[in-house]
């Protein structure tokens, strides 16, 4: 195939590409947009397989037999609940292949230094979203601690991790020979950088860290792209970057953050909230049958502990039995609910809530005055009413869901511990506020139970 | 030149991505990460070339252990995608009044 006919097919695969974003945009499109996304990448693979440029097909057939296997049946088989780990790990494999793919890209011949400064981004970038994402895994799936993990002189070994780093890369791009030591060493402290950056950062905080890696992901292709000059890497590779970084920054304003604020500072860290003490009303499964059975305008407010709790299935139950009570019956989501972003859209979506019943905090908070009963399910910090009223603690100016101005609040709650920032919670001694201890699926449960019987 | 024809093709592709991608509903945030995350899988393009090339054993290893795992990237990434955006419905007809028991995971 000429070389023509190639970069034609890849302009067409970017199309693709690019109706696919477009599509995905909106739920009624978005299947197409994928399955769009999708033929544009196989369009892409099968132009390249067939290109003269390849003559050993042996390696890559096995190669992607066994990565095609890994890769459908861990997406068969992956829970809804352990999305966030799944994505992880599929940024994690694009990282490594993309530092794979620079690190081969030195033994082809005519690099100039140009090049090699591309392999080595690719090499970095790679190596960072590699093992950054691999420890995010290991927060999100609780194989390791998903607490912040700080110590002193973090910034300052970070520093030097960083200036070593641009150290070897310059001492390499000087002698730029197949065996260089500093290549080997570009390598080592990427992947020892990629596992610094994100360990200081707490569980709250992943939806901008599975973001921001997502971001990554696309730049290490992009990079790689420049290493082996091929424009489709760079463009693909490109628009997956600066998606990853839109999601990044709406995560961060989400919580009134800058991107620094999370990336280098462990959270809560700084401040500590003005104590607050009260006397919390606890009721039990009938009482909350009584109210919600009198309740005209119902709206659940979950989060990561519904996930957790895998509550999602009952939820959508007690919801229709609402509706079938004559209540109007919303989900309003903050959009750091969860570990990433859209996590608990996708959970209710799972359980079959329809779509159109998923409202958005900006939409929820102007009529939550009429909401009858809001349900707290497994959420804390974006329901706290602290972020807008006490400057003192840690989230303060994070956009909240007001669900304490409703006219009555219910919190399910397994026990009374504080939450994950290790914030105290005013809205758990409001006056409208009862709490239903016990863990999320079992209460709800039974408050169906309550209804049916 | 090339280099500048490169740096002119990525400029354009960011701005591209940015405008694509600014409108998306929050309901939809996790696929189209996890979408946006298939197609930084197009890198398998960039080790196919590599691992296929011959040049020499050490870049065929590379390369090919690349495109193992560009793959899981790629197959993983549309096929999880695809199984999300099929969840999402929208709703149809009245809610039903008797709520089966039972479909809890």
């Amino acid at each position: 195939m000429s070389a023509v006919f190639i970069n034609v097919c890849y302009i067409a695969a970017a199309a693709l590409f690019v109706f696919g974003l477009k599509q995905l945009g909106s739920p009624a499109t978005a299947v197409r947009g994928n399955l769009l996304s999708a033929t544009g990448m196989l369009i892409a693979i099968v132009v390249t397989l067939f290109s003269k440029g390849i003559l050993e097909f042996q390696w890559i057939l096995v190669a992607a037999a066994v990565g095609a296997l890994i890769g459908a049946v861990a997406a068969q088989k992956v829970a809804m609940t352990a999305m966030p780990e799944m994505v992880a790990l599929f940024n994690g494999s694009g990282g490594v292949a993309s530092l794979l793919v620079g690190w081969a890209a030195l033994y082809n011949t005519g690099n100039t230094t140009f090049t090699y400064i591309t392999i080595l981004l690719s090499v970095l970038i790679g190596g960072v979203t590699f093992s950054g994402s691999i420890i995010a895994w290991g927060k999100l799936s609780e194989v390791m601690t998903s607490r912040a993990l700080v110590f002193g002189a973090q910034r300052a070994v970070n520093a030097l991790i960083l200036i070593a780093l641009i150290a070897c890369g310059v001492l390499f791009c000087l002698d730029p020979a197949l065996d260089s030591p500093y290549l080997y060493a570009v390598v080592a402290l990427s992947l020892l950088f990629g596992v610094m950056v994100v360990i200081p950062i707490g569980g709250a905080d992943m939806p901008v860290v599975i973001s921001l890696l997502n971001s990554y992901s696309g730049l290490a292709a992009c990079a790689a792209g420049f290493a082996i000059q091929n424009n489709i890497l760079i463009v693909a590779g490109s628009l997956v970057g600066a998606a990853g970084i839109i999601l990044t920054n709406i995560m961060c304003k989400a919580m009134n953050r800058s991107l620094a604020n999370v990336l280098f500072s462990g959270f809560g860290a700084v401040k500590t909230a003005s104590k607050v003490e009260g006397e919390v009303k606890p009721i039990n499964a009938e009482d909350a049958f009584l109210i919600l059975e009198a309740a005209s305008s119902v709206a659940f407010v979950p989060g990561y502990g519904m996930a957790v709790a895998q509550a999602q299935h009952v939820v959508r139950e007690l919801g229709e039995l609402l509706e079938g009570n004559g209540a109007e019956v919303s989900y309003a989501i903050h959009p750091v609910a969860g570990r990433m972003p859209g996590h608990m859209n996708v959970l209710l979506a799972e359980a079959n809530v329809p779509y159109d019943q998923l409202i958005e905090m900006d939409d929820i908070n102007p009529r939550i005055e009429n909401i009858d009963v809001a349900v707290v399910i497994g959420a804390n910090d974006v329901v706290n009413p602290a972020a807008r009223e006490d400057a003192n603690s840690p989230i303060y100016g994070m956009p909240i869901i007001n669900v304490d101005q409703a006219r009555t609040v219910f919190v399910l709650k397994r026990s009374m511990a504080s939450g994950f920032a290790g914030v105290d919670n005013p809205l758990f001694f409001g006056e409208n506020t009862r709490m239903l201890f016990g863990d999320a699926k079992a209460s709800i449960s039974a408050v169906v139970g309550e209804f049916k019987g | 030149m090339e280099a500048v024809f490169l740096a002119f093709v990525l400029m354009l592709s960011i701005f591209l991505g940015f405008e694509l991608i600014s409108k998306v509903p929050a309901t939809l945030h996790t696929p189209l990460m996890s979408g946006a995350n298939a197609i930084s899988g197009i890198t398998l393009v960039g080790a196919l070339t590599s691992a296929g090339a011959g040049i020499e054993a050490m870049a065929t290893l590379l390369g090919a252990v690349a495109v193992a795992f560009a793959s899981i990237n790629v197959v993983g990434g549309y096929l999880v995608t695809n199984r999300m955006l099929s969840m999402f419905k929208k709703k149809e007809g009245p809610p039903q009044s008797t709520g089966q028991p039972g479909a809890s995971a």
